[in-house]
């Protein structure tokens, strides 16, 4: 059974102001604008544009206990055609050449391949961040061979090659619905070399304690995975879990919230600024309103500092440089060896 | 309530160089150099330490290394079988003593 969101379930987490005030509560050893000064970074701006990345809605069909989207099957936050056809309007009259989708689940959204074809006319590379499990479903037991059509790049969520400890963090049965996808993925030539058809997965910790060093635990599923199940992949992104949506709420509820956002301020690494995903992501939520990230996205915490609001103010020269939106939560991302989307960010 | 073990204590351990600051600093750099992956991964190291913790039953060290090998990207399955093992080394080193006991019968048994 599905996990309630904190939306529906009436959580006073559920407030995004509630979230922030319960980070900006916490006495931490330095703020981050601090920090990020300490490494040369004062203030933190952007760089080029190398990522849009486009957040379709807030519906998924799982609700897994550590989402910082508070993503779920209840949630009805959906793009609308309007906002959909803006973004891609703007990344045409731009050069930005990865276009990253992402929920919820982006593939339950209407318009998901639409957006993906015609991304991809526009030659620009695709990013589809893909939970395994929606292509279990009936509706879309298709969407591999979509995906491998339009030579998708799969980013491919799986916490752990541990049944227990997948199943504990993103619900029962999603271990095993997640092997079969990873398998059928397999069979249309993702994850092996020279396809040309990637596929990444992603493993943030099962828990309040901060992720390993990408290249080691990557040999280890290499290893696992073949060893266990036949499964081959690409790539692991390591992804340090975010005091945001129901992660805080997990923090917050077993005690661990002050240590971990001490772990994190404690963990600062000052050559993980450089490569921070906010300095060359623009992220555009369900609504049209533009973040620094999709962290900052679920937080309410939108661009600022004079730099357009929305997809349909922005164009590329207005948002360059701008100046990056920040909170106690980026420490999250400049922890050990770095965090984004696309893994660590230091060697 | 006042116990010999504090969880806080271990962030003092660094007390522990306050009068022997040169034997302090020669423990950190050879603990450190251990932990450094070598013919075996960090991940192997941190579950041997993990195993070591339990067999000499120390709260910190078991605290400090289960966080550690999460970290590391072991399982809780992998670190169960590893405290099985300390376990075992545990229980079999009693029971290997029975052949002293056994042999200090023989001596003072007619």
């Amino acid at each position: 059974m599905a996990l309630l969101t904190l939306a529906n379930s009436r959580h006073p987490l559920a407030d995004t102001a509630t979230q922030r005030a319960t980070l900006a509560a916490l006495p931490l050893a330095r703020s981050f604008e601090d920090a990020a000064a300490s490494a040369g970074h004062d203030p933190l701006r952007t760089s080029a544009i190398q990522i849009l990345q486009i957040n379709v809605g807030k519906r998924c069909n799982q609700a897994c206990h550590h989402c910082h989207v508070d993503a779920g099957p209840d949630r009805t936050e959906v793009m609308t055609p309007e906002v959909a056809d803006a973004c891609l309007r703007f990344l045409e009259s731009s050069d930005i050449p990865t276009v990253d989708i992402t929920g919820g689940a982006p593939e339950l959204h209407p318009l998901f391949r639409d957006i993906v074809r015609r991304a991809r006319a526009a030659g620009r590379h695709v990013m589809d961040r893909c939970n395994l499990t929606i292509t279990r479903l009936p509706n879309y037991a298709d969407l591999p061979e979509f995906l491998a059509e339009y030579r998708v790049e799969v980013i491919a969520s799986l916490p752990s090659f541990s049944e227990r400890q997948t199943n504990a963090q993103r619900g029962d049965g999603v271990f095993a619905d997640s092997i079969a996808a990873l398998r059928r993925f397999n069979e249309l030539g993702y994850g092996t070399d020279g396809s040309g058809l990637l596929l990444h997965l992603v493993t943030n910790p099962v828990g309040a304690f901060l992720p390993g060093a990408q290249a080691a635990l990557e040999a280890d599923w290499k290893r696992e995975l073949q060893r266990r199940f036949g499964v081959r992949f690409n790539r692991l992104y390591t992804i340090t879990n975010m005091p945001i949506s129901r992660f805080l709420q997990f923090l917050s509820d077993s005690g661990n919230l002050q240590a971990y956002m001490d772990r994190l301020v404690a963990s600062f690494n000052p050559a993980a600024v450089e490569g921070l995903m906010c300095r060359t992501t623009l992220s555009v939520g369900w609504d049209g309103r533009l973040y620094d990230c999709d962290f900052n996205q679920m937080l309410d915490l939108g661009t600022a500092n004079g730099a357009p609001q929305t997809i349909f103010d922005a164009t590329p020269e207005s948002l360059a440089s701008r100046r990056i939106v920040i909170g106690p939560h980026c420490f999250g991302c400049t922890a050990g060896a770095g965090s984004s989307c696309g893994g660590a960010t230091t060697t | 309530m006042d116990t010999y073990y504090h969880p806080k204590d271990l962030a003092r351990f660094a007390e522990m160089g306050e009068e022997a600051p040169e034997l302090w600093r020669k423990f950190l750099e050879w603990y450190n150099a251990v932990f450094r992956e070598g013919a075996l991964t960090e991940r192997e190291k941190a579950l041997i330490a993990l195993g070591v913790a339990h067999a000499v039953q120390c709260p910190y060290c078991i605290d400090a290394y289960t966080t550690t090998c999460l970290e590391k990207g072991s399982t809780p399955e992998q670190m169960t079988e590893a405290v099985h093992v300390a376990a075992a080394i545990r229980g079999g080193a009693s029971l290997v003593h029975g052949v002293q006991m056994r042999s200090h019968v023989d001596k003072l048994s007619m």
